[in-house]
């Protein structure tokens, strides 16, 4: 059976259990059926895919004969889908061992069981399209399954509009998708991505489809100022569901844009990866700032998810840069760090809203300012979403770290490129980029202190316990993989060359051969990293100082009240808050980029009313962009709304003039 | 042969690292107190109060957890690791090839990462208050030392420290724009990452105006000793990194024998002095400067590296 089959067996298999799901969800047995068997189909298709990207057997197809009449959907397995479906399956397998327990606690079964490996086939299917129509179609059927799963909880406050504003952005993604497609497909109107990767396209045709891709797979991954739908909609969907939106949809994203912009474009030229930069840089700062300003735990990791969709995109602009000037290596290492770094995200970011899950499961609370002392009543989910949140941090040796290294490293490589604009722009981005790394690091000290750490600042979280096994299995699985990417990322590097091979036509060297494993992008004389002996070394001298410090020293220890300055009965209350935490950063940044204002209302001496902080925070894009389209779009509708009342006859001359008009602009036109 | 002299030197330079971190702080304090014409500790104090940590009993908060009492290690370890990654006294380490300058900020944020969380745990307005200071800083600090390490990198062509400091020592450099401004971003870099005046100061405890101390007032004894230990090697770390890079004088070049690792030690000793004295010189000079005018010292040295930087992408010869 060839590769392609098998992971078309894999698809009937999901939407065979989305169907069964609607027959069995309203039995108890419902939620372990679905999830287990998901389970098992997503690692078949993990295994599969794997075995298709490190086998080397080329890339395989096949046609079925549905979709277009005379046309047939046609799907392809090669090096670049095979990574992603890895991605994909990868975070489907965690998510479905993770609803194994989670599940049990959904209030509404049936409006996410059979939408769930509805939403996964149509993932998966993305992935494998090889023509356009079926392209289109199975990106909507993605869209659509996602937009059911937010809307899993509608009565929720907030929901619906996150589901509205959700099915408004997905829809004009897709009509950018639509758009850009049928520029590739020409007048010829040639649907297969075969056809279309052998035609000639024009400069202007090319220009057109990087906009529309920008518009159409951006929106969906989440760029700046096209994110505004995420941080309502991934936060809405049940926790495991926002993993694999947060973590896996926003990477099928990401394949389209490699899809199309390097594949079936074929060389996308340098002034788009100046663009792709300058995007990437201002989503990485911005979706990490907004992060920092944020208290509800959920949309906290949403907005960090759109930090690192533009690391990724910043790292493709890098690999757009070079390959348009023919710089191979260089070309090589920035792809592989975007495609390492996706990867990685995936695994951190499906962990920590697994982590966000189980606080939610444990205390029905997403507000980081009412919770709080985690650390002691879930002891393994705590740990769990530590490694998670060092990982994000990009700190050594964990995987994030090691995908930002090599960004670094391709930034560095810049001077080499012949345009002045690009020579000034690359050390910019790179600074943007190590901003946006400091920042989240101290996004997530705040995220896990807050949450996790200190006091508890409600009685929900005083009576928080740990979650069911299931669920921290699955975190466990994920935080392992967060370590193992980190101390071993020769081998993922190396799995990655296929990939790179197929799209640039190169490679990075060799890393398994490298001594002791370590990884080297260019050459050992210019930079090297060995995550596997900086944690041996970390491990060995934190062992040998604790084996001296229990030996030599004093082994007394005392437990007492903390030192609260004399007030020794402070309320949790006055702890530092999110908000707290955030205010000197809020103030060195959010002045200029959210016009941020705190405004005190302090009493007089001898009132006893509590004084009051209200800060205020504008959404920029939102006011400045979305909100004047808004205004318009009802202004216009407003006045078109006679047109509803009209009698027949007005309709039909109506119609009449319009078809009229139409053969005369047709007529001059040609 | 080679690979038992070059484990002999990491060995050094590991140990040397250890001994000599608290006395630079001694020394440092000592400058002070003269220079205000006082008496001062003996320069030995660093190690005494160590010792007398090491021996005190440790009060835990009720509420401290288990992150609380294994931060003070991994602190140590991971500055510990950073610093014998920076050459001292020779270039041309053993495992210099396991974590280039950029992993190094990274362990040093890997410190201030936990040391920041740990801040957070027993849940005091104190500790909060210096992790939320603490990380407002590293948020520009860290950005502005990636910028040096960048502007480094393109001049060498290499972001190994070692290497790099094998080639500013060896080759003839001479003076350059981007190296100036990123000796002066890297000092106002190392004054902010190291907690001292201007940015911060060392010596206040239970003022409001203070960020590192106020993060670690809940610990005492071995977890303190280990903290402060930390502190001090961080020190050293960044004189030593300043010195290898922009002042490789006489440091020896990787297997030039023992003569010249003779010299090479002697030669850093005599760095780390001066280094001190103008530390301890600029800090009696100058005054504390409030939490919120940080950012605009702070987003100099960003500035002066980026600059540094694009002026080496416009030409090599800068």
């Amino acid at each position: 059976m060839s590769a392609v089959a098998l992971q078309m067996i894999c698809v009937a298999a999901l939407l065979g259990l989305a169907v069964l799901a609607i027959a069995i969800s309203r039995s108890k047995i419902s939620t372990a059926v679905i999830y287990g068997a998901t389970l098992a189909v997503s690692a078949i298709a993990v295994a599969g895919a794997l075995r298709g990207l490190l086998g080397g057997a080329g890339a395989s197809t096949l046609t079925l004969p549905v979709g277009l009449p005379w046309l047939g959907a046609h799907f392809r397995l090669d090096a670049l889908a095979a990574f992603f479906l890895v991605v994909v399956n990868l975070g489907g397998a965690s998510a479905s061992l993770y609803g194994l327990g989670y599940g049990h606690h959904d209030p509404a079964p049936h409006r996410v069981l059979p939408f769930f490996p509805a939403f996964l086939a149509g993932m998966h299917l993305v992935v494998l399209a090889d023509d356009a129509f079926s392209y289109l179609l199975c990106w909507e059927f993605m869209s659509l399954a996602s937009w059911a799963l937010v809307m899993a909880h509608h009565r929720e406050p907030g929901n619906a509009r996150a589901g509205y504003v959700y099915l408004v952005m997905a829809s004009f993604g897709t009509l950018a998708l639509l758009l850009a497609f049928g520029l590739l497909a020409g007048p010829a109107g040639d649907y297969g991505f075969a056809a279309i990767r052998a035609a000639q396209h024009t400069p202007y045709a090319a220009t057109l489809v990087l906009v529309l891709m920008l518009l159409g797979a951006g929106s969906k991954a989440g760029l700046v100022p096209l994110h505004v739908w995420l941080p309502l909609a991934h936060p809405a969907a049940p926790s495991h569901v926002s993993a694999l939106m947060s973590g896996v949809m926003t990477k099928v994203a990401i394949y389209g844009f490699i899809r199309v912009m390097f594949d079936l474009l074929g060389q996308p030229g340098w002034p788009a990866g100046a663009v792709v930069l300058f995007l990437g840089s201002i989503t990485a700062v911005m979706g990490i700032l907004y992060a920092m300003m944020e208290k509800d735990l959920k949309r906290l990791l949403a907005y960090s998810t759109i930090e690192n969709i533009g690391i990724v995109f910043v790292s493709l602009g890098l690999a757009m840069a070079f390959q348009a000037n023919g710089l191979k290596a260089a070309a090589a290492l920035a792809f592989t760090a975007a495609l390492l770094h996706a990867l990685n995200h995936s695994f951190f970011k499906s962990l920590l809203f697994f982590g966000a899950g189980a606080v939610l499961n444990a205390t029905g609370e997403r507000n980081m300012d009412k919770l709080g002392g985690l650390i002691h009543r879930m002891p393994f989910t705590s740990f769990a979403v530590l490694v998670g949140c060092v990982a994000i941090s990009a700190l050594p040796p964990f995987n994030g770290f090691v995908s930002e290294w090599l960004i670094f490293q391709a930034v560095l490589q810049s001077p080499e490129l012949p345009q002045w604009t690009l020579k000034i722009m690359v050390p910019a981005v790179g600074a943007m980029l190590a901003l946006a790394a400091a920042l989240a690091a101290a996004c997530f000290v705040k995220t896990y202190g807050v949450t996790f750490l200190g006091r508890p600042r409600s009685t929900a979280a005083e009576e928080a316990h740990e979650v069911d096994r299931f669920s921290l299995v699955a975190m466990f699985i994920l935080a392992a993989l967060c370590l193992l990417a980190g101390i071993l990322p020769g081998l993922a590097i190396d799995a990655l060359a296929p990939v790179a091979t197929q799209i640039l036509g190169g490679r990075m060297p060799a890393q398994a051969v490298q001594p002791w494993l370590s990884i080297v992008p260019i050459a050992e004389s210019r930079s090297s990293y060995n995550g596997l002996l900086v944690m041996v070394f970390i491990t060995a001298s934190s062992s040998l100082a604790v084996y001296v410090i229990h030996r030599f020293a004093s082994h007394a220890l005392r437990r007492g009240p903390a030192w609260g300055c004399g007030f020794t009965d402070a309320t949790p209350a006055a702890q530092y808050s999110s908000v707290s935490f955030a205010q000197p950063i809020r103030r060195v940044f959010g002045t200029l980029v959210f016009h941020a204002r705190d405004h005190v209302t302090m009493p007089p001496p001898g009132d006893l009313r509590p004084a009051r902080l209200r800060i205020e925070l504008h959404d920029l894009v939102w006011s400045r962009m979305y909100a004047p389209i808004a205004d318009a779009v009802g202004f216009l509708s407003m006045r078109l709304n006679r047109l509803q009342f009209l009698t027949i006859r007005r309709y039909l001359s109506l119609v009449f003039a319009t078809l009229v008009t139409l053969l005369l602009v047709l007529a001059i036109w040609t | 042969m080679d690979v038992i002299s070059d484990i002999i030197v990491q060995g050094v330079q590991m140990l040397l690292v250890l001994l000599l971190a608290p006395l630079l702080t001694g020394y440092v304090r000592k400058v002070k107190a003269r220079l205000l014409r006082r008496q001062g500790a003996s320069v030995f104090q660093p190690y005494r109060d160590l010792l007398r940590l090491l021996r005190k009993e440790v009060v835990l908060a009720d509420n401290a957890s288990w992150l609380f009492r294994v931060t003070p290690y991994i602190t140590f370890a991971a500055v510990w690791v950073a610093a014998a990654l920076v050459p001292t006294f020779a270039t041309g380490l053993l495992f210099n090839w396991t974590a280039d300058l950029i992993a190094i900020v990274a362990l040093l944020g890997s410190a201030r990462f936990f040391l920041a969380l740990a801040g957070m745990d027993v849940g005091t307005s104190f500790g909060g208050i210096g992790s939320s200071r603490e990380v407002m800083i590293a948020t520009l600090a860290e950005p502005a030392m990636l910028l040096i390490v960048f502007c480094l990198a393109l001049v060498a062509g290499s972001t190994q420290l070692s290497t790099v400091s094998h080639f500013l020592a060896s080759s003839y450099v001479g003076l350059r724009v981007s190296l100036g401004m990123a000796l002066v971003a890297l000092f106002m870099v190392a004054i902010a990452e190291n907690a001292r005046i201007p940015v911060d100061n060392p010596a206040t405890h239970l003022e409001l105006t203070m960020v590192h101390e106020a993060m670690i007032l809940e610990y005492s004894g071995r977890h303190l000793a280990m903290i402060e230990f930390g502190a001090y090697l961080k020190l050293l770390l960044y004189v030593s990194l300043i010195a290898c890079v922009f002042f490789p004088w006489q440091i020896a070049l990787y297997g030039t024998g023992a003569l010249s690792y003779a010299i090479g030690a002697g030669a850093y000793i005599v760095k780390l002095a001066l280094a001190g004295f103008l530390l301890a010189l600029f800090e009696t000079a100058t005054a504390k400067m409030r939490v919120f005018r940080v950012p605009q010292f702070l987003g100099a040295a960003f500035m002066l590296g980026l600059l540094g930087t694009l002026l080496l992408f416009v030409s090599r010869s800068f």
